[in-house]
This record gives C-alpha cells, structure tokens and sequence, in this order.
C-alpha cells in the first residue's frame, strides 16, 4: 500500500485541500490516484479538463507508477502572467 | 540571470539593474500588472497568485536556458508575484538586456508567452461582488 503525498492547486486545492496523504494499493498509478479522489467528489470531474500531474515535481502521465513517498501534484490549466 | 518568485512587492528598477550591464545596448522589460476589468467587464477589487514554486522556478530556467542557447548576449530576469495583489500593483516582470534591442524585444516576448504557457502558476479574480474566481491563460496566439 504506498502512501504518496498529494498536492493540489488552485480549484482543486480547495476541493482537496493543499497536502494529505493517501494510501493507495499496490501497483496503482497516477490516474488510480485521481479516480480515488474522484469517489470522493464526484463534481470534481469537471475540472478534469487540461488537468495534468507531476510526480516529484516532473510532469507525468496518468499511467504513470506511484512509489511509497511521492509527492503527486494536480495542476490546472495555468493562469499566470 | 535572475529567476524568482516572490511574495513582496515587485521593484521594476532593481530588476532592471541586476540585468543591465556594460555589453547591454538595452533592456526591454514587459511588466504585468493588475487590471481594474476582468476581460468581461467586471470590476477587480484584487488578485491571489499561487504556484508550484519549485517547478515554477524550473520552468523559468528552462524558458530563460532556451533563450541563451539561441541568442547567448541576453542577460534575462523573470520574476513572478504569489499572494494577494490590488488593483496596478505588478504581478509578474520580464526583463531582457542585450547589446541590440531586437534581441531584447525577441526574449522578453518569448519569455513572457512561455511563461503563460509553461508556468505552474494561478491566478484568482476576486470581483467588487464578492465573487471568486480562477481564471485560466487562453492558448498561445490569443490575446492574453
């Protein structure tokens, strides 16, 4: 069961909240990730559009592996400048 | 180069010293700052930026290590406000010093429109009626 370290931005931070720790089962990826959480709040998938990840502060895939300690961000479509 | 983000008040000048030298001919310096309408019209009592610091800073030095490997002279500053802003306060500055300014003109418009692209960074509209909202760059070649 790795427990990875979610960080959420913007909307999302304050759907989620701006750090938790979640326990996911073995093998899950970065996309068990956001259907977990989106059990959790079902409206959240309205922002699912331009929505990426980053894992340990790199852009990755929804497939991508999560190993015990990760640090995961859910990053919006940016809005800076 | 100076690639930062902060949270104080932006000094517009300061910047540009720290980029000017004596091989610059000029420094173009595109600085935004807060507008009283939101592109619908309404009025903006104020703006909260946050980021993801760490790859925000990464993406300044990937944008400013594109810059120097096509026009190596540039000396570039990319700063970026996060926190609360009022209304003309600046949000974010790029300045590009080079010996000619078509290089000056060329990285601060690429460094900027990079940014908005590339940059994890947020911004919240909060209105005169109370309301919030975050609001998202439009895609590359709009008006931003």
């Amino acid at each position: 069961m790795p427990v990875v370290r979610l960080v959420a931005f913007a909307r999302l931070r304050e759907l989620f909240g701006e750090r938790r720790e979640i326990a996911l089962p073995e093998g899950a990826k970065v996309g068990d990730l956001w259907d977990t959480l989106l059990r959790e709040e079902p409206h959240a998938s309205a922002l699912a559009r331009g929505l990426r990840f980053a894992r340990n502060g790199a852009l990755c895939g929804a497939e991508t592996a999560l190993c015990e300690g990760d640090e995961i961000s859910l990053l919006p479509p940016f809005g800076g400048g | 180069m100076l690639l930062e983000i902060v949270r104080d008040p932006i000094d517009l000048r300061a910047i540009e010293r720290a980029v000017l030298a004596p091989g610059c001919g000029g420094i173009v310096s595109f600085c935004g700052s807060v507008r009283e309408r939101a592109d619908d019209g309404r009025a903006v009592e104020g703006l909260r930026y946050e980021a993801h610091e760490a790859m925000a800073r990464a993406s300044f030095r990937e944008i400013a290590d594109e810059v120097l490997a096509t026009m190596p002279e540039v000396r570039l500053a990319i700063v970026h406000r996060i926190g609360a802003l009022n209304v003309g306060e600046i949000a974010v500055v790029v300045a590009a010093a080079a010996p000619h300014r078509a290089e000056a003109f060329s990285a601060a418009r690429f460094a900027i429109d990079a940014l908005k692209e590339r940059s994890p960074i947020w911004k919240q509209e909060r209105y005169s009626d109370g309301e919030r909202l975050w609001v998202e760059n439009r895609c590359s070649g709009e008006r931003q």
